[in-house]
């Protein structure tokens, strides 16, 4: 049994997106949006979560924040006690300062990675609970400041760095002239219709990450596809507006998402090693625009780079030496099951796979994803004392042998490597097109 | 004493039995009707297989993670909730009424498991008792309504026990008993005592989402 | 407008390019356009200088590169006239270059391609880091620090964008929600400031432009050459003039549920959990627009008068029939794309489908399909038999008695004329 210290005193947020914005509430406006939200946007569900709870607690352990802190109030329930429970019980009567540590719960000590409705015996879902907080938030206005300038810029440029349509078109020329330094004739061919392959990516990649879509490059020529990336906004999949709670500018990101790729009658999307933008494709998005599932094909790089493999379509010189161990991120393995995929493409690549535990399904999250990381500096030490667990399992592992660790996720990198640096863990993060890059064999 | 006793297993009874089987209508409908209203698209991912699938991993005791990692609170709630089923349905000094009011019997349990399985119920309220006071988490949790619902189960069970074994003053105790249980009957539909009948919804419902589109396991 | 009429419309197979010819002279080769009336293809290649350069060909369909190399060329498009353009550059200043002709300026960077039905040509611009829009080589007076969605007005005349009119600094999220960008029309910004706009739209008389705005998170509008409708909504899709008398309409969400709005006001009355992509028929008396009428099901409502079929998975491209009468889409169903017209669909699935094309008299219908590893043509519903490799969307001729098939069988690029 854990035995949970108890409550500690709230830290004070000094986020100006908060801060300033519960300057222009008032009680009368929390009251109303509140009304609205739970009136017109939520239903059955909402009220059978939180009438369901029975309260036992066994939700705490789902919960890195809580395992790695051991303060009652992380528990996935005890954020539900901090946010909904008192809202529906004053039936929106709060204070703006009740909102004020509402929106930092919300925004801040929740990754949304839905473990914890693995650990309650009813399935309830705190994720989904967490998120009418944020929309709630969204609507007064009350936003992390960081995350909420990535949501404007998704708002204007369709993507989540404010790149400009002509950064994006001249980032993916860069590319590709580097990449034909490593394959003569290499293409990143745009708006090609009728291809098999629309390759989407995150804002962060042309933005600081630009090898990876020059690795992504050497890989779809190697393995020969009939592939194609648009010129136009609609090329980044991800989505912060899903976590901000903007689902109105959610739909018409996604939307423009899909429509780039159905326009260009491309045969399905596959997107690079993202989870929280395969989250909004693949399950979130796609829904709220009224698609039971994605209008096209959405490839999750894992699962495009097992195929790879099974179908014999890129050779490796020779296995990556290094022990390696995996972080299963939570949208793809908890959100779409491809761990199996992953270890999959660990025994084709690397010699030598140590599993951290818990894993699969049960891994611990990054304390990254779901937004967190994107709310910025304000909560970079409460988001890297978060994963004290996850440091915990990765000195577990180091202690087999493993030296680097593969993280198929922008999110979880971030967070991996804040954590890893934080508590000293010395270990090499690689995303999977990492090791494929380093290891492919080039065709003549 | 008697005309309370012929009020209580009487009239009340059948107040009590309206109450739990209206009242736990009434919530179930509009639930649904919210649901049809506000969540339509909920439906849409029910599905049968993931639905069992799920609800089959947690009625098995350790069949989930969650389950394996808190193995005092897996045993003492099953036996818990079997207990809590089983020893009023069986226990003989119930099935000997509907005899004699419906004419209608089945199987009884000795009146030694029936003592066993009274005890586990106090037992467990006990043990669930002391997690609400002694768990720093779950004591968060908790409402004074966890408290009273606690009692609400439990005081059947004690007064039960109190009758059957005569305890001094169990004539009152027996009238006692019987309000405690009707009380329990009644409280199911407006509690979180419900949780036993939305259960197979939620845990459906996610199993569903679970291995119909996450295509992950839920346990 | 393509002028169709004058093409060759005489019943016949014409080689225009032979692709193992173009394989063997180039190094390397990108994929081929077909001009509209099929006479010409152009392909990007490296000339012998290992420069980029567009190859065409002769009348005799010799592969004919263009005199000019250049660091890098891409979007190369047959404009409607059958005029071939691409953006080309040189040194990092890029231009656009018409049949081997380029344009006189250049730019740092140069983007978003776009024909009016002359073939006249705007394209977005940057320049040391300004943004404007350059309409058939004249750029605009006024530049902005952002500029996207650029349109060009049905006449040409006009081009229009959305711009920042305020300047905004990443993480100036306060400033950013009083209301920072805006429409420029010729360079020319509306007078009022949004939080957000997109998709503008021209009038088809080239007057006005409308576009969808959102004045606080919670306030979506139409706005009207910078005013916007009296009513706000919790969001809208692209709005759409009307051809006869400028009306606007467009897809409004209120309450969770989707309605179209004329002017402001719900014209369709259903809820529908989804609609977009609505249109007018050339006439102007129909609308139809594209809806979910329950969660993830999607069919066409004319009118607001849904189709007696819907499918699972997605509906897209609705085409009016010239006369308005009939209207075609595609849809997906099961995972399987098809044709469906007039509330019926085409028997046979395909693994792709591009946007059918009605014959003037509206009888006939085709579409480029694609199934396994190769193209076809599907006419009123038929696969016909020949299988390509590269194929361009049917045409039919001004008397609709024949159809113009480009495509390339093995390495022969032909243009096809059947008479139906």
């Amino acid at each position: 049994m854990t035995e949970a210290k108890s409550v500690t005193e709230t830290k004070k947020t000094e986020d100006q997106g908060i801060l300033k914005g519960l300057e222009q509430l008032t009680p009368e406006k929390i009251e109303s949006v509140i009304q609205q939200v739970l009136s017109d946007e939520t239903g059955a569900r909402l009220k059978v979560y939180v009438e369901t709870c029975v309260h036992c607690g066994m939700c705490s352990k789902g919960c890195h924040f809580f395992l790695s802190l051991n303060d009652p109030r992380y528990s996935p329930a005890g954020k539900v006690k901090q946010t909904l429970w008192e809202i529906m019980r004053k039936k929106g009567k709060v204070s703006p300062e009740f909102i004020k540590q509402a929106a930092t719960i919300a925004y801040t000590q929740c990754n949304m990675c839905k473990r914890c409705a693995m650990y309650c015996p009813f399935g309830l879902d705190v994720a989904y609970v967490m998120s009418v907080m944020r929309r709630i938030c969204h609507k007064l206005g009350v936003v992390p400041l960081y995350i909420q300038d990535t949501a404007h810029s998704h708002s204007v440029t369709m993507n989540q760095m404010w790149v400009k349509d002509d950064e994006w078109i001249d980032t993916l020329m860069w590319q590709e002239e580097e990449a034909q330094d490593a394959m003569e004739n290499l293409r990143i061919p745009l708006d090609k219709e009728g291809a098999d392959i629309f390759y989407s990516v995150i804002g962060p990649e042309p933005k600081f990450r630009a090898q990876l879509i020059f690795q992504a490059a050497v890989i779809m020529n190697a393995a020969g596809e009939n592939w194609t990336m648009p010129s136009m906004p609609g090329w980044d999949n991800s989505d912060m507006c899903m976590f901000t709670g903007d689902y109105e500018m959610m739909e018409r990101l996604k939307r423009r998402h899909f429509e780039s790729a159905l326009n260009l009658r491309a045969k399905r999307i596959v997107m690079g090693e993202c989870g929280h933008a395969f989250r909004s494709v693949y399950d979130v998005g796609n829904r709220a625009l009224g698609w039971r599932m994605p209008p096209i094909e959405v490839v999750h790089a894992i699962e495009y780079y097992n195929e790879l493999f099974e179908n014999n379509k890129i050779k490796i010189k020779k296995k990556f030496e290094q022990p390696v161990t995996l972080h299963d991120p939570c949208n793809i393995s908890r959100g779409r099951g491809l761990h199996e995929m992953a270890r999959n493409i660990v025994n084709a690549t690397c010699e030598n796979f140590i599993e951290m535990t818990p894993n699969r399904e049960h891994n611990y999250c990054c304390s990254a994803g779901g937004g967190v990381i994107n709310c910025g500096p304000p909560f970079k030490n409460a988001r890297v004392e978060s994963g004290k667990q996850k440091a915990k399992q990765l000195f577990a592992a180091k202690a087999k042998g493993a030296e680097v660790v593969i993280a198929p996720c922008h999110n979880c990198h971030g967070g991996l490597e804040d954590i890893i640096h934080h508590y000293g863990v010395e270990m090499e993060l690689k995303f999977f097109g990492d090791i494929i890059y380093e290891i492919l064999e080039l065709p003549e | 004493m008697h005309d309370y006793y012929s009020f209580f297993t009487g009239p009340f009874a059948w107040i009590t039995f309206l109450v739990f089987i209206f009242g736990s209508g009434w919530r179930f409908y509009s639930i649904w009707q919210l649901a049809k209203k506000k969540d339509s698209a909920v439906f849409e991912y029910m599905n049968m297989k993931f639905a069992l699938r799920s609800i089959a991993h947690w009625i098995i005791p350790f069949g989930s993670r969650s389950m394996q990692i808190n193995p005092a609170m897996t045993v003492v709630t099953f036996m818990f909730h079997i207990s809590l089923f089983i020893t009023p349905l069986f226990v003989f000094g119930h099935v000997v009424l509907w005899k004699e009011n419906f004419n209608i019997s089945w199987f009884t349990l000795s009146n030694t498991v029936a003592d066993l399985m009274t005890l586990i119920v106090i037992g467990s309220c006990l043990f669930f008792l002391w997690r609400r006071i002694k768990l720093a988490d779950v004591r968060y949790l908790t409402t004074p309504m966890d408290f009273i619902i606690l009692f609400i189960v439990a005081a059947p069970f004690v007064t039960g026990f109190w009758v059957y074994h005569q305890f001094p003053g169990f004539a009152v105790m027996t009238i006692i008993h019987i309000i405690s249980g009707e009380i329990m009957l009644m409280a199911i539909p407006f509690t979180k005592l419900f949780h036993m009948f939305l259960f197979p919804f939620t845990r459906g419902y996610i199993g569903s989402e679970f291995g119909g589109v996450r295509m992950a396991k839920d346990w | 407008m393509n002028n169709c009429d004058t093409w060759d419309w005489n019943a016949g197979t014409k080689l225009v390019a032979d692709f193992s010819a173009l394989k063997n002279k180039f190094s390397y080769i990108e994929e081929l356009r077909a001009s509209p009336d099929g006479e010409r293809v152009g392909i990007i290649v490296k000339n012998d200088d290992m420069e980029f350069t567009v190859c065409t060909q002769t009348s005799e369909g010799e592969p004919e590169p263009w005199e000019s190399g250049y660091d890098k060329v891409w979007n190369l498009r047959f404009g409607p006239d059958s005029r071939l353009s691409a953006f080309v550059s040189e040194t990092g200043k890029w231009k656009v270059s018409t049949d081997d002709t380029p344009w006189e300026n250049s730019y740092d960077f140069i983007w978003n391609m776009t024909f009016n039905s002359n073939g006249q040509i705007a394209v977005s611009v940057q320049k040391e880091l300004s943004y404007c829009v350059v309409n058939n080589e004249i750029p605009w007076e006024n530049a902005f620090s952002r500029l996207t969605g650029m349109i060009l007005s049905p006449d040409g005349q006009k081009t229009a964008a959305v711009i920042e009119s305020v300047t905004v600094l990443e993480s100036e999220i306060f400033k950013f929600r009083q209301g920072c960008y805006s429409i420029a029309v010729n360079g020319d910004a509306w007078s009022h400031n949004f939080m957000n706009v997109w998709n503008p739209s021209f009038s088809k008389d080239s007057s006005h432009v409308a576009a969808s705005v959102r004045a606080s998170y919670g306030e979506y509008y139409i706005a009207v050459d910078g005013k916007t409708w009296d009513r706000s909504f919790s969001s809208v899709w692209e709005p759409c003039f009307s051809p006869n008398d400028n009306s606007v309409t467009a897809p409004v969400k209120k309450g969770g549920k989707w309605f179209l709005a004329k002017d402001g006001i719900i014209l369709w009355e259903t809820p529908y959990f989804q609609l977009w992509q609505h249109n007018y028929s050339p006439d102007g008396t129909k609308i139809a627009a594209i809806v979910s009428p329950s969660f993830g099901r999607w069919t066409i409502a004319i009118d607001n008068i849904s189709w007696g079929i819907n499918f699972s998975d997605c509906v897209s491209d609705i085409v009016f029939s010239p006369d308005g009468s009939r209207i075609a889409c595609l849809f997906k169903d099961n995972g399987k794309w098809g044709v469906a017209v007039d509330g019926t669909r085409w028997d046979e699935p395909f693994d792709m489908v591009w946007p059918p094309v009605f014959s003037l008299d509206g009888l006939h219908l085709a579409a480029k399909v694609k199934k396994g590893d190769f193209y076809y043509i599907a006419l009123n519903g038929k696969r016909l038999n020949a299988q390509y490799e590269d194929l361009e969307s049917p045409l039919f001729s001004p008397d609709s008695s024949s159809m113009l098939i480009r495509g390339r069988k093995g390495d022969l690029f032909n243009r096809e004329i059947i008479s139906l």
